[in-house]
């Protein structure tokens, strides 16, 4: 866990980065911070590393404060991913991985061996090792940074914008896999981002900062986009929370209805077109969120969404009226 | 030409190997003196600017004027060896000095901050990473300095001490060309070998180089 502990940060000249900032970053969580230009966060993101000191207040990693530990040692503890990756241009892709592992006093060769296995977590066959960052694309280079930050497979990671930098397809393809990577290991995360919508997408909790560092508000996303603390917050989110909030609910508590004569299936049982000739447009399974049942009803041709089994056989259809009614509960429900 | 070299051979040999040894001991120690120097300049950016006029300032003495002074300062002979190395070590660490400081500026700021992010101390990561990372600008500024020292250590001739230069004075006082032919082959061949050199080392220490897309 760290904890943030009435944290201020005000620079030589008087501005303040952060303001009384006191909160926890659960451990094995990825948590966000997210705000506009000057709210703070990168330099909130620094306290945990010492990149920056705080003016007072404390930062501390597990109960322990960070500002009694050395630095270097500190750092080495915790990986660390920048935007446009901050790759070493004069070593190999493995070298660059194998830094930190080397720092802590391996051999080059147990570091590289090493790294060859991250590359390989990280989606990068083993002919990228001999290359130089130069020779790789934006996407390629921040998966070699977020190796780099995993080689010593430190409890804590800190990642600056790691995805601001890369095209949005590549960002969403980063995205996943940081989803399944995060998945497997349970890393402490603290990430910043300007993009609200990376930052619902990957955090666990989400710290909205305003401008002069102070704390909007800490939740979860859904939290956020159901309950936003005020009107800051509420467009910061976004003006279709409502919707995106659909995101985070399952259609398993959804209703639905037998199947019709109006629904043409195949010999295995599902779905192909209407009747009448429209196509169906998709269809969803339980384990989908109310937001795809959304979209596949609003979308429908006959305004339908068709539900499936994990077969993919059609098993329940369910009419934008009913989804409507539905929704209606759940918001009163809250 | 053939019976001046094979008459001469072992003065022209003894006028090559001092040209040698002048023009470049003082490159190695000037080296050496203008990486400290030059990391001050990054180290301290108030120190910058006054780095880089003074370089330039001791860069734009006359080189005859700095042999002829330097006996004076140094308490040496004034046919003495070491003023010519002295005087090509300063024109060297004012070249280099200034070249190591825009070197390790041009390191970009995300891999330094990297470096430190992932828990390099300061000289570690000066070694390991900001030099390396600088090598292609400070190696460039190493090639003009060592051609320009071949080429400055002839002016000694002038007061005595001047390797391939000798070959020069003796062939104006003589009304004698071929010694000013082989002095002036010699020592653009010596350039040019020794650049080459310094381009092929740079070849093999920074490889990765020549992936680089347009300016890093």
């Amino acid at each position: 866990m760290i904890t943030f502990d009435d944290v201020v940060k005000v620079y030589p000249g008087g501005s303040t980065a952060v303001d009384h900032l006191s909160l926890e970053l659960p451990t094995g969580k990825t948590t966000v911070f997210v705000g506009p230009s000057g709210c703070g966060k990168t330099t909130s993101l620094r306290m945990i590393n010492r990149m920056i000191n705080p003016t007072s207040g404390r930062v501390l990693i597990d109960g322990k404060d960070v500002a009694g530990q050395d630095e270097a040692l500190l750092r080495r503890k915790i990986g660390y991913v920048i935007q446009h990756a901050g790759l070493f241009p004069h070593r190999t892709v493995l070298d660059n991985v194998a830094t930190v592992p080397m720092l802590l006093g391996k051999s080059r060769k147990q570091a590289r061996t090493a790294a060859l296995g991250l590359l390989e977590r990280v989606g990068l066959s083993a002919e990228f090792a001999s290359r130089y960052p130069a020779q790789l694309s934006g996407g390629q280079q921040q998966r070699v940074g977020v190796a780099r930050a995993l080689a010593a497979d430190p409890p804590v990671m800190l990642m600056d914008e790691p995805f601001s930098a890369v095209d949005p397809v590549v960002r969403e393809g980063l995205h996943r896999e940081f989803l399944r990577l995060q998945k497997d290991l349970g890393k402490t995360i603290a990430m910043v981002t300007h993009d609200i919508d990376e930052a619902i997408k990957l955090g666990d909790v989400v710290v909205i900062l305003r401008q002069g560092g102070k704390l909007a508000q800490i939740g979860t996303p859904q939290e956020l986009l159901d309950h936003p603390a005020d009107e800051f917050v509420a467009e910061f989110v976004g003006r279709d929370r409502g919707l995106r909030s659909l995101s985070f609910d399952t259609a398993a508590g959804l209703p639905v209805r037998p199947l019709t004569e109006d629904l043409v299936l195949d010999d295995a049982g599902r779905p192909i077109r209407w009747s009448s000739g429209e196509p169906t447009g998709g269809s969803f399974t339980v384990g989908d969120s109310l937001r795809l049942v959304t979209d596949l009803a609003i979308t429908s041709p006959v305004g339908i969404a068709v539900r499936v089994d994990a077969d993919g056989r059609a098993d329940g259809l369910v009419p934008h009226h009913d989804l409507v009614d539905h929704l209606a509960e759940r918001r009163a429900a809250k | 030409m053939s019976t001046y070299l094979s008459n001469n051979w072992e003065t022209i040999l003894t006028a090559l190997r001092q040209h040698i040894w002048l023009a470049l001991v003082p490159v190695v120690i000037g080296f050496v003196v203008a990486l400290p120097i030059g990391y001050l300049g990054v180290r301290f950016p108030w120190l910058y600017h006054p780095l880089v006029n003074t370089c330039g300032v001791l860069y734009s003495i006359p080189s005859l004027a700095l042999f002829v002074f330097l006996p004076v300062v140094l308490g040496t002979k004034i046919l003495s060896p070491l003023n010519i190395v002295v005087a090509l070590t300063i024109y060297t660490v004012a070249l280099l000095a200034r070249t190591v400081a825009d070197g390790l500026r041009s390191v970009d700021a995300l891999v330094v901050q990297s470096a430190t992010a992932m828990g390099y101390r300061r000289l570690r990561r000066l070694i390991d990473v900001e030099l390396p990372v600088a090598l292609p600008v400070i190696l460039a500024g190493l090639r003009v300095a060592t051609v320009s020292n071949i080429s400055l250590v002839s002016v000694g001739a002038l007061i005595g001490v001047g390797g391939l230069g000798q070959l020069f004075t003796r062939g104006f006082q003589l009304f004698y060309t071929q010694p000013i032919i082989v002095g002036i082959v010699l020592s653009v061949a010596l350039a040019g070998i020794c650049d080459l050199a310094i381009v092929g080392l740079q070849r093999l220490v920074t490889p990765w180089t020549r992936y680089q897309r347009g300016a890093a």
